[in-house]
């Protein structure tokens, strides 16, 4: 086999694809044998490496290159200078924001300093379609380390030792749930992994399927092993067709080495996976509906007792796991219990994995040490603020989290600290807001999707956030009252204490948490009919200022709806009743002469 | 590809792979390793150089010395080309100059192994840019 001196990493993840990821990969490979290096170089596609915001992204090693924003068109460059001459295309580099300086490797930059890849360790590190390279990361070591050296009660005896949580959201301990699912009696038990990620601007779900598929299959068969299960089901968004594709490869090959099958590993264990569709409905991701949706039947919860350990896959045991839990299990069994929960705080170890998104400078996937501070994390990774505007308000847990302010900023990320600040964990994603954003209008935006996405088996859920979301909507078109205040929160409330399941328990915590922190918004928004962030287009109005204006006309010829009047030459102005508030004039004026009122 | 019927199975597949993913292994923690930068200028290659790095690799990979082998642009040595610089681990870089497959032999048995120094260095006499901002 011909020794590679090279290897050039091209992000295969999602995002980075959708920028031509893949022709950087095929320009390469043709640049390359150009210049009859394609037996010294090899080009590997990989799973995401986090840093979405400059992709697509691409690693030169061993000397650690780190290329962003690289085109199909740079690869002859990249060839030619970096390869045949050993001189980095500064161009490519990352210039870090505050010192305008180009940094070269990864682990100089902001964005990876404070992070811990655990979860993600293989990640923009191995090719996901070849499980050689996974083997060669010590994959299924796990596995064949607690079949053959280790019982069910040893293996699940670490997972609950080192603290490990469940990554989907609510944050069960997980040993205690492979121990109940262990101890019910049953002919057939199953394991399921949740892959139904719906949060929305969350996607370090399908960054881990993508990117290292194998480490799910392996921590399943584990957990199949623990609890006595010989069926492993994937419940996956048809949404996500990379992550399916890559993980039917990743299947395959492991039925091929045997590493999945009959009589792993020289023991009398089976274990198989196979894959369940979804339709993308949020309320799958709760994990009674999960199991109706696998069985056939309609996306709907039930109560719970029974919980799925004790009766759930066709009446049979089921234990459901996150996707981001799976990846932390191997690691942990060939660690060790003690190392994982030295990472992170007294009741939350290890790392978390979050979906970065919104008004915040590097865009992308982190994965930090629990114990991090929203500040390290928007500030110090996230890069700040786009545009040098101000922090507003960061959205974490999805539609069943709560938005936190500035006086949040500081306290260390924890399942217990966000649901003491009235927000959860949710399964990771972080949405930034600036001072642009009206909070009136974000908990409006987390309504609506609620309303949409609520199965409608229960009547809190279904018409109470329906009645919520009138209300907002009443309150951004300046219609609101104080009696609807009084009312939004009661109601809130009410749908949490008695909606059937986490979709209806949580939904309202938008809405409380905006009154909570932002009392101020609510109130101008009802007494003075105003939107303070200028977002609400019932409350704000364009107006020309006379003495700016000089009349170019430039402003009523660029207006859609002809609202604009005035001779050359002569101030302008618009008339309200005809004017949509689509900001064109706004954004045209070069005299400054719009104002926002 | 055979079935693993045992952890041993496993294990030994393992190492077998190791090197698909060694180089990048290593290349996550350069100072714990041997890095050898070989000038790969107009000058450097056209002297060989891209030889005697091919002759490198495959040497500190034989003796299975932790190495990682990077080409650089031009050092500036172009009488002396094929010029390489070899950082031991904790050390001042060293530079040598007039490198064939047989003085990098050399290098690697007496310095890289035993840390002894050979014929052919290259007494470095600037400083770098950043170096300078460092201080």
């Amino acid at each position: 086999m011909a020794k590679y001196k090279n290897h050039i990493l091209v992000c295969g993840g999602t995002g980075c694809r959708a920028s031509q990821g893949e022709e950087i990969v095929q320009n390469l490979g043709k640049v390359l044998e150009e210049n009859s290096l394609e037996n010294e170089v090899q080009v590997v596609r990989t799973g995401c490496f986090g840093f979405c915001e400059k992709g697509p992204v691409v690693k030169m090693v061993p000397d650690n290159t780190f290329y962003v924003q690289v085109t199909p068109e740079d690869a002859p460059e990249i060839v030619a200078e970096h390869l045949v001459k050993g001189r980095k295309v500064e161009r490519l580099l990352f210039t870090d924001p505050e010192t305008q300086e180009r940094v070269s490797e990864s682990k100089d930059m902001g964005f990876y300093k404070k992070q811990i890849r655990i979860a993600l360790r293989n990640c923009g590190f191995i090719n996901p379609e070849n499980i050689d390279e996974y083997i060669a990361r010590d994959g299924y070591a796990a596995l064949g380390k607690v079949l053959t050296e280790m019982t069910p009660e040893e293996a699940i005896k670490v997972i609950i030792d080192s603290g490990l949580r469940g990554r989907g959201g609510g944050g069960f301990p997980t040993g205690l749930k492979w121990e109940i699912t262990r101890k019910v009696e049953a002919e057939q038990k199953y394991v399921v992994c949740n892959a139904d990620e719906g949060d929305p601007g969350a996607f370090m779900d399908r960054s881990i399927l993508e990117g290292d598929p194998h480490a799910v299959l392996e921590a399943m068969a584990i957990n199949g092993y623990c609890t006595g299960a010989t069926k492993g089901l994937i419940y996956i968004r048809a949404e996500y067709p990379l992550a399916i594709s890559r993980l039917k490869i990743a299947i395959d090959q492991a039925r091929e080495y045997g590493l999945l099958g009959t009589g792993l590993f020289g023991t009398d264990y089976d274990f198989d996976v196979e894959l369940r569709y979804g339709a993308g409905a949020f309320v799958c991701g709760e994990e009674t509906s999960l199991i109706h949706s696998m069985e056939g039947l309609r996306g709907e919860p039930t109560v719970k007792p029974p919980f799925p350990s004790e009766s759930g896959y066709k009446g049979m045991p089921t234990n459901v796991n996150n996707v981001e839990t799976y990846a932390n299990i191997p690691v942990i069994l060939l660690e060790g219990a003690e190392w994982f929960s030295s990472i992170g705080t007294e009741k939350s170890k290890g790392t978390k994995v979050f979906a970065l998104a919104g008004k915040v400078n590097n865009v992308g996937l982190i994965e930090v040490p629990m114990g991090t501070t929203l500040r390290e994390v928007i500030f110090d990774i996230g890069g700040g603020i786009k545009d040098g505007k101000k922090f507003k308000a960061v959205q974490t847990g999805g539609p069943s989290g709560g938005c936190l302010t500035e006086k949040h900023l500081d306290i260390p990320i924890d399942y217990d600290n966000l649901i003491a600040c009235g927000s959860m964990m949710g399964s990771g994603g972080m949405i930034v807001m600036d001072e642009d954003d009206c909070m009136v209008s974000v908990a409006k935006f987390y309504l609506d999707f609620t309303v949409e996405e609520s199965c409608g088996k229960c009547a809190p859920c279904r018409i109470g956030n329906k009645r919520l979301y009138e209300m907002l909507e009443k309150l951004t078109e300046g219609k609101g009252t104080e009696e609807d205040l009084t009312l939004l929160r009661n109601l809130s409330n009410v749908i949490k204490d008695t909606s059937l399941c986490g979709l209806g328990q949580t939904s309202p915590n938008p809405v409380l948490s905006t009154m909570e922190n932002f009392a101020d918004e609510y109130a101008a928004h009802v007494h003075d009919g105003k939107c303070p962030a200028g977002q609400c287009k019932s409350l704000m109005q364009y107006v020309i200022s006379d003495e700016k204006c000089i009349g170019c006309t430039l402003c009523s010829r660029v207006c859609p709806v002809d609202a604009i009047t005035g001779d050359k030459k002569e101030p302008h102005l618009i008339s309200q009743e005809t004017c949509i508030k689509c900001g064109a004039c706004y954004e045209k004026c070069k005299f400054g002469a719009i104002s926002i009122q | 590809m055979s079935k693993v019927k045992s952890l041993a199975d496993l294990r030994k597949m393992r190492e077998e792979l190791q090197t698909k993913v060694s180089l990048r292994e290593k290349s996550d923690n350069p100072e714990k390793m041997v890095q050898v930068k070989v000038s790969m200028a107009t000058c450097g290659i056209a002297s060989g150089a891209k030889e005697v790095m091919n002759h490198m690799i495959e040497e500190m990979d034989r003796q299975a010395i932790d190495a990682i082998v990077t080409q650089t642009g031009c050092m500036g040595y172009c009488h002396a080309e094929p010029t390489i610089e070899v950082t031991l681990p904790g050390n001042d870089p060293v530079v040598f100059g007039h490198v064939d497959n047989k003085k990098a032999d050399e290098i690697i048995e007496k310095y890289v192994i035993r840390g002894e120094l050979v014929d052919g260095i290259i007494p470095v006499n600037y400083e770098t840019v950043k170096e300078n901002k460092n201080e």
